[in-house]
């Protein structure tokens, strides 16, 4: 096996590929494309029931995403469900009483928060707290109500 | 009955004595590359021959089996109404376990055969012991620089072998069965995370090339010096690597994935 340059050419090609073919998944794979960068800020939010919300789970406003959920824990003396979420810095204009609700995407979809925003003058910031929200809907609890209601009905 | 136990016991020494030549041989051969890198040439030789000559194999593998996946998944989750979910789907498969273990497997037969032959037969015409006889350390000079070949390859064509299968799977999946171009690439990239899967089989796979190429050297440089020997060795090549890789990927999923 002679040494020659077309030997080193086509190292330089097969390495050269691999590291490409790394950052193209890396970029148009995986989420890192867009990644919420550090410029953001935490609001939070309490849930009767968070239902099937995760972490990470998006949060958005008219259906653009603008942050996404940090964390999920109870709260010891209401016994609610503490959401945390961080919502990109440019978003900065997001008005005080915006309420903020669980909904599901499509029927057996993930679950994310939306946030229909109010109409105050102040505009949420770091540590700032969603008073209006609404659960997140249980599909058993509705199919339940749904058939207490049929019963009733007769 | 004596002879069945001496048959086991005897056994069970030349495992554990082979375990120990393999691991004495791992451990000179990790302090030979501090000689290997004044000289990147001799690594470039052998990057040559352990990565651009397995380059055809993987990509062709990669963009078929990425084929596949596309035409199965879409099938199966047309079922469910899902068909947005398959960029997800090949994404997912490709990267956390197909990527790594099948090109780990494609490269223990290309690459890996061919160094223990090499090696094997390096052995059988006593070029090894005739360069020991010039004061030059074979396991130095030969066997260190084609480890860190197939240690720096693999990672690289298990990448390859995922970036090329995703292109598969969109091929099939948009181009021919009809899915939303926009719903694979967006559903891709909110399931897909980079740490968690991309890294994880990055991971994988220079563990693989870790172990593909250590079982491929050290059987060359421990096969009997004949020709038997050496296609004996070469058969073993295959069969550990593979037995190895596939063994190492479920304990290294379990460890990433899984909560055990």
């Amino acid at each position: 096996m002679q040494h020659s340059k077309t030997q080193d050419t086509l190292v330089g090609f097969f390495v050269a590929s691999g590291i490409a073919a790394l950052f193209y998944m890396a970029l148009q794979v995986s989420n890192l494309g867009s990644y919420t960068s550090d410029d953001s800020y935490t609001v939070i939010a309490h849930f009767q029931n968070s239902g099937g919300l995760k972490v990470k789970s998006p949060v958005s406003i008219a259906g653009v995403r603008i942050g996404r959920v940090s964390s999920i824990r109870l709260d010891r003396d209401s016994h609610e469900s503490v959401v945390e979420m961080r919502i990109e810095s440019k978003y900065n204009n997001i008005p005080m009483d915006s309420g903020a609700s669980i909904y599901t995407a499509g029927l057996l979809g993930e679950q994310y928060i939306s946030i229909d925003p109010g109409s105050s003058e102040e505009y949420l910031h770091d540590k700032s707290q969603l008073d209006i929200t609404s659960s997140a809907i249980v599909l058993e609890e509705m199919i339940g109500k749904f058939m207490l209601n049929k019963a009733e009905g007769k | 009955m004596l002879e069945l136990l001496q048959t086991l016991g005897k056994t069970t020494r030349s495992a554990f004595a082979k375990l120990g030549r393999g691991t004495f041989f791992l451990l000179h051969t990790l302090t030979g590359i501090s000689e290997v890198l004044p000289r990147p040439n001799l690594l470039v030789k052998q990057v040559y021959s352990v990565g651009v000559l397995s380059f055809l194999i993987i990509t062709i593998s990669g963009l078929f089996v990425g084929m596949v996946l596309g035409l199965q998944g879409f099938n199966i989750l047309s079922d469910f109404g899902a068909e947005e979910s398959l960029g997800v789907m090949v994404a997912a498969s490709l990267v956390r376990e197909l990527g790594p273990v099948v090109s780990a497997l494609l490269f223990a037969g290309r690459a890996g055969s061919a160094l223990t032959a090499e090696i094997g037969l390096m052995k059988a015409t006593e070029q090894l012991s005739g360069m020991e006889m010039m004061a030059v350390d074979p396991i130095n000079r030969i066997i260190s620089p084609r480890f860190l070949a197939g240690f720096l390859a693999m990672p690289l064509l298990a990448a390859l072998f995922s970036a090329i299968g995703i292109m598969g799977g969109h091929l099939v999946g948009v181009g021919m069965l009809g899915v939303d171009d926009g719903a694979f690439w967006a559903q891709m990239q909110a399931s897909i995370d980079f740490h968690e899967d991309i890294v994880n089989g990055v991971i994988k796979s220079v563990v693989f090339g870790f172990v593909v190429s250590w079982i491929a050297l050290f059987e060359g440089y421990d096969a009997i010096p004949t020709s038997e020997g050496v296609s004996r060795a070469t058969t073993r090549t295959v069969v550990n690597s593979a037995f190895s890789v596939l063994a190492l990927d479920f304990i290294l999923t379990a460890l990433m994935f899984g909560d055990i």
